[in-house]
């Protein structure tokens, strides 16, 4: 059975997976219940400044049945007093010393403010502290949270005091709201951070209601963007969660950091790993189904782990960060094709019509005896499941003129019917790079480039 | 009499609830779209079906009622008696390796909201001129009337019962479509501009020369005739099938039902009476059919839905004489009976054992063998097809601007409400195409 524990910069967890600063994580008998559930470790739910909030402050983005594909916030950070959550992470550290009890904290921009407030984190015993410097609502108002995260000099200035006071591992989480979240990461890199996390949440607006026509969720007639989490961010989490893991600088220093950004099952878990995460922090799954989807988590990476081999997490880390790579280094001369499987196929027809309008028109419909047949051709007076079924045509791609696009392999609905199937070429391997290294003028005039393509067999549709 | 009309009327009650709104969008939402989908193929009227479902999914009902009334009038009934499992359902992709999408409840869903708001097709087309009379107000009929009403036609049903709806309203058992929703149906065609005449029988108070005097066209929707004959030893006892289902839907507080019942034949309409015989408190109810399961005429699911009902089969069973005692029938004497080379219908020859005669305890016995097609064909000098009327591609019968629709014409295939319903649409479409081709007669000013 694969070693799930992590030591993730000097902070020893059970398992990778921790309850990020958030609802979830707002005090000690939530922590305590999600620790009896497994959970490897929490970052409690930002302490520092006073706040108040205000009802109606999630939001959510359902697609189909799918409930909380996203959640969207204007929650603030911790509305109860300091002093009662600093007893009760004390309490829930002395309680549980095999997991990670990290706190988040957020104050003013000001030294003396965070040697106070760091200073009263350690007192409770705490293993680590993360720096928010993302909250994309309020916070970011009175120049905190994103405020800070979306300038990377001030994310340096504000992690050296802290890194001045501190004793125990400090991590910085980054704000995804930026347009470069290589810069921020590298300003963590320079203040001495211990960790960096990613992502916090990102500036949404869910939407209108059409009977109101004011904003979803309406506070008192009003709204506005608010963090938005969950599943429907993964991708953008990943991006840059791989974009730090190929940048030389935070790279180089070997800076530990901890993913997060809509995990949700242990595929996610892995994939996050896989591209170098060093823990994982979860918050709308948890917020969605409760904390008892910890078992599953820990119980499926585990079983992959074993099926591929990886011992330890730290083996999975990073194992696929040298699959990360720029459009001008991809082999242009790769060629694959989409292969429907006749047996599977259940002509939904929803690849062809993808195809034909979008695409590139590469599907046909073919009858039984082998001919084409134009989609709503059948006679109107025939009817009936048996005419309908024993007449309706299967979708085939035309191979030679496919291009491999991939978009029916996407709609399709039934797993593993459309397969990618890679074909020779007949092209040797040349990365957009070479071409404008070696035959500058392919590159940049047309003329050329169509007698390279003639040249080399490119058939454009 | 009052509860017992109560009781009779709840027993018989809609049998599926409607879809709760959640419910239709869980099941919405799990159509796929599917791009020239085969339900669509599949519904004799193709109905979008998708599109309808997609319309559930994204809240616009109207629409999605609109997307059904385009192809068919009457998707209210269609919704609860169509045979969906050989038909839209039977065709979905999803029911292969899972479950279809329950297309009829969706449908009925969409078609219940049209109703609770009024959300139905209005005329948008300058008159014509031109008028129709209809003859029969089923479902064909009333089908063929409303779409000649959209295209700005006059139109006149004739109908020779009290109420209009046909075997929507007198002949499918309430269980699966209540009289309320068939005359329902009925008043969103006359709101079309479509005059329904009741009462009035076609042949004895207005013969066929007046008509043609009077309208540009006459389209016969007149369905078929009575249960035919056994010709078996006083038959006269026996209670036919459709009429039986006619007094549980308009009087079902006086519908008599016997503790032990028969019922003759293995078609949907006999399925139907047997259900009505046990939920209306029969102790037994038996099904007796000359051929076995393999040859009966109604559909799997009603055969499976009779059985769960707890109905009984006497299959290879002939009935050969009622027994009477002091004038009331007590049981059916039978025969029983072996199969031999297939016969004209294709299916094996039901060939009755000399002395196996048995006998079949029953205090009330119903027949449901289907229709007699009725004897307007020749009065009228209609040429017929295997005793049906005979139409041309245009619905047209021999007789020019006399058009047929429904179970009259039905010669091959399933008679079914909704392909009544696609006869209805295409018919008028094919009058208003003539019309076209023919210059108007009427003066303008």
């Amino acid at each position: 059975m694969a070693d799930l524990r992590i030591n993730f910069a000097g902070i020893q967890s059970p398992n990778p997976f921790w309850l990020a600063s958030a609802p979830p994580t707002n005090s000690g008998a939530q922590i305590h219940r999600a620790f009896e559930a497994g959970w490897g470790g929490a970052v409690w739910k930002t302490i520092g400044a006073p706040v108040l909030n205000v009802s109606n402050r999630y939001g959510a983005w359902h697609y189909g049945r799918q409930r909380m594909l996203a959640i969207n916030n204007v929650e603030l950070i911790s509305d109860r007093p300091l002093e009662i959550n600093l007893r009760e992470i004390a309490e829930v550290k002395r309680a549980w010393p095999d997991r990670a009890v990290i706190v988040s904290a957020m104050v003013e921009a000001k030294s003396q403010a965070w040697r106070e407030i760091v200073e009263r984190i350690e007192d409770t015993g705490a293993d680590g502290i993360e720096l928010n410097y993302g909250c994309p609502h309020g916070m970011s108002e009175r120049g905190m949270g994103a405020a800070v995260g979306q300038v990377p000099e001030y994310c340096e200035r504000i992690t050296r005091w802290v890194m001045e006071a501190a004793t125990i591992p400090v991590i910085m989480k980054l704000t995804p709201n930026i347009t470069n979240i290589v810069l921020p990461a590298r300003a963590g890199v320079a203040s001495g951070a211990n960790a960096l996390s990613l992502i916090n949440t990102v500036n949404s607006i869910i939407g209108v209601d059409l009977d109101t026509l004011e904003l979803t969720p309406s506070i008192g007639g009003k709204g506005g963007h608010g963090g938005y989490a969950g599943p429907a961010v993964k991708p953008i989490a990943l991006n840059m969660l791989a974009a730090l893991g190929t940048d030389e600088i935070v790279s180089k220093s070997g800076i530990p950091i901890s993913g997060m950004g809509g995990i949700s099952t242990w595929q996610d878990a892995a994939q996050f790993l896989l591209l170098g995460a060093g823990s994982l922090q979860v918050c709308t799954a948890v917020m969605h189904y409760g904390f008892r989807i910890i078992e599953d988590l820990c119980d499926g990476l585990s079983n992959w782990m074993d099926e591929k081999d990886f011992k330890t997490i730290a083996d999975v880390c990073g194992h696929s960060l040298h699959r990360v790579s720029e459009f001008k280094d991809l082999d242009l001369s790769y060629r694959a094709v989409a292969r429907i499987d006749a047996q599977k196929c259940i002509k939904c027809n929803l690849c062809y019509v993808a195809c034909n309008d979008t695409a590139h028109q590469c599907i046909d419909l073919v009858s039984a005896q082998g001919t084409l047949v134009q989609p709503y051709s059948y006679d109107v007076r025939s009817n009936g499941k048996h005419d309908a079924v024993e007449t309706r045509p299967q979708p085939q791609v035309r191979e030679e003129d496919c291009v491999g696009c991939r978009l029916c392999y996407n709609v399709c609905p039934v797993d593993n019917c459309i397969e990618m199937v890679e074909l020779p070429s007949g092209r040797s391997e040349v990365t957009w790079s070479e071409l404008s290294e070696n035959q500058t003028e392919v590159t940049e005039d047309w003329e050329t480039m169509k007698a390279y393509r003639e040249k080399v067999g490119i058939h454009i549709h | 009499m009052e509860s017992a009309s109560r009781d009779n009327a709840k027993a018989l009650a809609e049998q599926l609830p409607p879809l709760t709104p959640n419910a239709a969008a869980i099941e919405a939402d799990r159509c796929l779209y599917c791009y020239d989908a085969p339900c669509t193929h599949a519904c004799p009227t193709h109905i979008d079906i998708p599109r309808f479902i997609k319309k559930i999914a994204s809240h616009n009902l109207r629409g999605s009622a609109d997307t059904i009334f385009a192809s068919n009038l009457l998707g209210g009934t269609c919704a609860r008696v169509c045979p969906v499992q050989e038909l839209c359902e039977g065709a979905c992709v999803l029911g292969a390796d899972h479950k279809p999408i329950a297309i009829g409840r969706l449908q009925r869903y969409a078609m219940d909201y049209a109703r609770a708001n009024q959300s139905y097709p209005t005329v948008k087309t300058a008159p014509t001129g031109r008028s129709i009379a209809v003859i029969g107000a089923g479902p064909a009929g009333l089908s063929c009337a409303g779409q000649l009403a959209l295209l700005g036609h006059a139109v006149t049903i004739l109908e020779k019962r009290d109420k209009p709806g046909g075997l929507s309203t007198y002949g499918i058992i309430a269980l699966r479509e209540p009289v309320e929703i068939a005359i329902e149906e009925t008043r969103m065609i006359e709101a079309l501009g479509v005059q329904i005449k009741t009462g009035i029988e076609f042949g004895k108070d207005v013969s066929l020369s007046a008509l043609q005097q009077d309208f540009d066209a006459v389209v016969l929707s007149v369905g078929l005739g009575q249960t035919p004959g056994l010709a078996i030893e006083d038959e006269e006892a026996i209670i036919d099938g459709l009429e039986f289902i006619e007094s549980s839907k308009t009087a079902p507080a006086s519908l008599h039902v016997g503790r032990s019942v028969i019922v003759i034949g293995a078609g949907n309409t006999a399925v139907d009476c047997a259900t009505i015989a046990r939920r209306l408190g029969a102790e037994r109810v038996t099904m007796v059919y000359r051929r076995t399961d393999r040859e009966m005429s109604c559909y799997r699911h009603e055969y499976e839905f009779a059985r769960k009902e707890g109905i009984e089969f006497r299959f290879l069973t002939q009935p050969a004489r009622v027994v009477l005692e002091s004038n009331r029938p007590v049981g059916l004497e039978c025969l029983r009976v072996e199969l031999g080379a297939p016969d004209a219908s294709g299916r094996p020859m039901p060939m009755p054992v000399e002395g196996s005669e048995f006998f079949l305890p029953a205090n009330q016995i119903v027949k449901a063998i289907g229709q007699n097609k009725l004897a307007l064909a020749a009065q009228l000098r209609l040429e017929t097809a295997k005793g049906f009327i005979a139409v041309d591609q245009n619905f047209q019968t021999s007789i020019a601007g006399v058009y047929a629709v429904g179970d009259c014409i039905r010669s091959s295939g399933a008679a079914s409400t909704v392909t009544a319903v696609e006869d209805g649409k295409l018919a008028a479409a094919a009058i208003h195409q003539q019309f076209v081709h023919t210059p108007t007669s009427v003066e303008v000013s």
